[in-house]
């Protein structure tokens, strides 16, 4: 039984049919939460569809600026009639079903445990709008003004926010408010408002803003000089070259003469969009491209060529549920280990693992720099969680002194006076060598190979010489592991177990440490934000006796990739998982985490 | 193959207006079969590259897989050349043009790499008009894996051993070139250097992708009797419709001296000349070309020349409104843009 009064702890869900323009309606509910101040987070749960099918937006309103998404729903807005059974099986005991009440429909009062409210949102819609799609888009509007009134949304908000999406359409302001007011007035007369679950104003979202992980990636490409972008769409990965493709126009473009300081290019598969990447990159330019784990599949091929032949290379994989094409609307962090040994014969690649948008942003400028450094292909995998939900975040920052890290590239002067130049050397000891790009220098040219070749770049076949330069790749990678990010690292010195995770399911361990603290419980933590593994991971995992290893895939990658990779044993590596497509949440950690440290006990 | 290495003498040999001599233009020994098509296609490259005083080390040379592909190994030591993986050539060209326009691209692909596995790749590149010169060194058959058919393979052709018999059609690159909307196309015959060497400058010169398709005998698996790609069947069946020759902008025409002669002026002022042999054909009209083309491919003639062009098309970069100034040279102050249009644009987030 919940408490009477639920201040900022609550969720809203909407069930809708996709198509029918309720993104716009769930994005104003959120925001208006967000500007109150009031920590939020948005989950759409939406089909591989383009209209008629069910779709879902669960909006969290968390005080506690908690970051992951809750299984449980306190209001229901049901406008789907195909979903009312589902939708009203899930809300919790004391909670809330608001439907269209145009249509009474005597099955929502089954359950005594509920307030059922029911709005006739269609019929006051079609008195007040002329069209069938107004009709339709103004009673998404409706429902905002529904909940506004039940959980105490400021109207002035909503307004405002209408003001700035309607900037050049004030009548579409004023229609939209119209629609708002049908909602918020018809509940304020017939139920009694406000709920128990409602809003009380905080300043806990100053300096914070509401953003997507693909769009802030895409910035992040913007920031770090990238000029290539090359790319194949494919759920849910689209939207990060789309938003590349946005912010290039807003502040790339010459506005005198429409020049453009980038090229996009839509390529006529994934083989084709990272070989353009490649080429590119070869070739001087920051290149990069993005993807979802079929693309990945593709894209092997070229990996493997990448890292042989050690070019820089950007790509982005916003994994979704596999395998083969999955559920590509749904969430999972699958990809782990065919990306970190994507491609045939021993191949390795850097992982990057952003766990929100603000990591996206600086984790993508760090991809192009660690690419440059490490001559290699640098995957920063984040998800569609991560990608594609909106997320309450600090803003973005960004210093001016910045300058691109190219790495190790002579110039046609240093060429010059140079007697030869070859390619694999490792004039450093740390197995990065020297490069130089096409139409620099004559002495600058070799010809670089996927075959096998010896540190003079000629094709050999001869085992000395070949094991010379994958020996000399390998501790390449050695060099790696002390470039990449950092892991972040909570202890507290008092306990003797850790929970060690990665990417999006950080929000929901986190609430499951407070949780656990609440309860007596201690336990320290480690978000791993890079592979190779760093020395201060492997020096984290020897400190610990039971290590939960939290992840959103079946067979437990990054758990594998512990034990191959640092050298933990098995044992002492107790996997904790959630790979159902959607994001991870408290209870997926806290119930099994609590029955093993228990068995760990009673043992 | 020959393991001696070649001989780097100069001295007495002609220079072209840059001070090179042609052995500067020239690369490792082949390690083809002796007699192989694709060596007289390097040696027309070699020559077509040193005639047009291009810098060799201004030019990217890039190969997918096969026995075509090894080729850039044997040309323009100073180029940087890229051999990549079996039918991506194009990927690869496409992503290095974008990034930077002021070099000369070459790709080097054969009719395994670019009919079969990298079919897709080639029209794509084509749609672009990626500005390339693309040359498929077309033998009709699998060098390097032994002599399978290729999708260039006519029917009927032969296998050398076996006595295998092609049953399926060919896919002709030129005919599907130009289906594609290719801006230059051209065939010529490795057996052919004099009209292959012109045809390769004025393809090297198209501001746009050129394609020059050469048959080029397989001498260890297809030069066989029974084979539509051999050295006897090619000589027998070519026959050319227009020679190519370029001419740079600073050289007059001498129009007198050759009759029949159409030339195309382009943007840097250099020109194209055409000397058509059959007055009926119309390297401009797609439509007319493809026709006849398949007309005298129906009567067992292989039609060699320069066979269609478009000198008016919007290449890769017109198309996406690109600066002079290649992308790789921009400097960071021109792509970043700062602190403060960051605070700026986060207005829209809050």
């Amino acid at each position: 039984m919940q408490s009477k009064d639920r201040i900022n702890d609550f969720v809203v869900q909407i069930a809708t049919v996709n198509g029918t323009g309720s993104s716009s309606a769930n994005t104003l509910l959120m925001k208006a939460i967000f500007r109150m101040g009031i920590p939020v987070i948005g989950k759409n749960y939406f089909p591989s569809n383009i209209q008629g099918l069910p779709t879902w937006y669960e909006i969290r309103v968390t005080g506690e600026g908690y970051l992951a998404r809750s299984s449980k729903v306190d209001i229901m807005v049901a406008m789907n009639a195909q979903t009312y059974a589902e939708d009203l099986a899930c809300v919790v005991s004391n909670g809330i079903l608001i439907y269209d009440g145009s249509w009474p429909r005597a099955e929502l009062e089954s359950r005594p445990d509920i307030s059922v409210l029911p709005v006739p949102l269609s019929k006051m819609c079609n008195e007040s709008f002329t069209g069938a799609r107004a009709r339709i888009l103004m009673k998404n509007i409706a429902y905002v003004g529904v909940i506004a009134a039940l959980i105490e949304i400021d109207r002035d908000v909503v307004r405002q926010l209408l003001s700035e999406t309607f900037t050049d359409k004030p009548d579409l302001v004023e229609s939209n408010m119209q629609a708002f007011e049908l909602g918020y007035d018809y509940t304020q007369t017939e139920f009694n408002c406000p709920l128990e679950n409602r809003l009380v104003p905080m300043d806990a979202m100053s300096n914070h803003i509401m953003i997507d992980g693909n769009t802030a990636a895409a910035l992040g490409c913007v920031y770090a000089g990238a000029t290539v972008g090359s790319w194949y769409p494919i759920t849910p990965s689209t939207s990060l070259l789309d938003a590349f493709g946005k912010f290039c126009k807003q502040l790339r473009q010459n506005p005198e003469t429409g020049e453009q300081n980038y090229c996009i290019i839509q390529a006529e598969d994934e083989l084709a969009a990272i070989g353009m990447a490649l080429g590119a990159a070869w070739n001087g330019a920051r290149a990069f491209t993005s993807t979802s784990g079929p693309g990945v599949s593709l894209m092997s091929e070229f990996l493997g060529l990448a890292y042989f032949t050690e070019i820089p290379l950007v790509l982005f994989d916003v994994q979704r549920a596999g395998p083969s094409t999955g559920m590509p609307t749904r969430t999972q962090q699958s990809d782990i280990l065919a990306a970190a040994f994507a491609s045939h014969g021993d191949t390795r690649h850097v992982l990057l693992f952003p766990a929100n948008p603000e990591e996206c942003f600086w984790m993508a400028v760090s991809a192009f720099d660690l690419a440059d450094r490490l001559q290699t292909p640098i995957i920063v995998m984040t998800d569609l969680d991560i990608g594609m939900n909106d997320w309450p975040c600090p803003e973005l920052t960004w210093d001016d002194s910045y300058r691109p890290d190219r790495g190790k590239v002579y110039s046609a002067r240093e060429l010059s006076e140079m007697d030869v130049f070859a390619r694999y050397l490792d004039v450093d000891g740390d197995g990065i060598c020297y490069r130089t790009l096409p139409g620099e220098h004559p002495k600058g040219a070799y010809l670089i190979r996927g075959s096998g070749h010896n540190k003079l770049g000629g094709y050999t076949e001869n085992a000395d010489e070949y094991l010379e330069v994958v020996d000399r790749l390998r501790r390449k990678f050695d060099t790696a592991a002390e470039l990449v990010p950092e892991p972040v690292i909570e202890t507290s010195n008092k306990s003797s177990c850790a929970i060690v995770t990665l990417g999006s399911c950080e929000g929901a361990v986190h609430e499951t440490r407070s949780k656990l603290a609440a309860e007596g419980v201690q336990t320290d933590y480690m978000r791993i934000r890079a592979f190779p593994f760093s020395k201060s991971v492997i020096e984290f995992l020897a400190d610990y006796s039971q290590i939960f290893v939290v992840e959103q895939n079946r067979d437990a990658q990054l758990r594998s990739l512990l034990q191959t990779e640092a050298g933990v044993s098995a044992d002492k590596l107790i996997p904790i998982l959630s790979y159902g497509g959607m994001p991870i949440a408290c209870e997926d950690i806290y119930e099994p985490l609590l029955k093993k440290i228990t068995q760990g006990k009673a043992a | 193959m020959s393991f001696i290495k070649k001989p780097r003498i100069t001295k007495g040999l002609p220079q072209n207006g840059l001070g090179l001599s042609i052995v500067d233009y020239e690369g490792a020994m082949s390690t083809l079969c002796a007699g192989c098509g694709h060596d007289s296609i390097s040696a027309a490259i070699i020559q077509a590259y040193f005639e047009l005083e291009i810098e060799p080390h201004r030019v990217a040379k890039v190969s997918g897989i096969g026995c075509s592909s090894k080729t850039p190994t044997y040309f323009l030591r100073p180029a940087h050349g890229f051999n990549s993986v079996h039918g991506r050539m194009p990927s690869i060209v496409t992503g290095a043009n974008a990034a930077n326009r002021d070099l000369h691209y070459i790709g080097v692909s054969g009719d395994g790499d670019s009919l079969s596995i990298g079919l897709g790749q080639f029209c794509h590149a084509i749609r672009r008009n990626v500005n390339m010169l693309y040359v498929l060194e077309n033998n009709g058959v699998y060098g390097l894996t032994k002599g399978q058919f290729s999708a260039s393979t006519d029917i009927g052709s032969t296998a050398r051993k076996g006595g295998a018999v092609n049953q399926q059609p060919p896919i002709d690159p030129v005919l599907t070139a130009i289906n594609f909307g290719c801006t230059f196309v051209a065939r010529g015959f490795s057996g052919d250097k004099q009209s292959l060497v012109p045809l390769l400058k004025a393809a090297i010169q198209h501001p746009g992708f050129a394609l020059l398709d050469v048959i080029s005998p397989c001498v260890t698996f297809n030069d066989h009797e029974g084979s539509t790609k051999s050295y006897a069947y090619t000589r027998e069946s070519e026959r050319t419709t227009v020679y190519a020759d370029f001419i740079p902008s600073r050289e007059p025409i001498e129009t007198d001296l050759v009759q029949d002669v159409t030339t195309v002026t382009l943007h840097d002022g250099s020109r194209i000349a055409l000397r058509k042999v059959d007055d009926d054909y119309n390297p401009f009209d797609a439509g007319a070309a493809t026709a006849y083309i398949r007309d005298h491919q129906d009567q067992g003639e292989i039609v060699t020349g320069l066979l269609y062009m478009d000198e008016e098309a919007q290449d890769l970069h017109a198309m996406n409104n690109t600066p002079n100034t290649p992308l790789n040279a921009l400097e960071p102050s021109k792509l970043i843009p700062g602190a403060a249009k960051l605070a700026a644009l986060q207005k829209a987030w809050r």
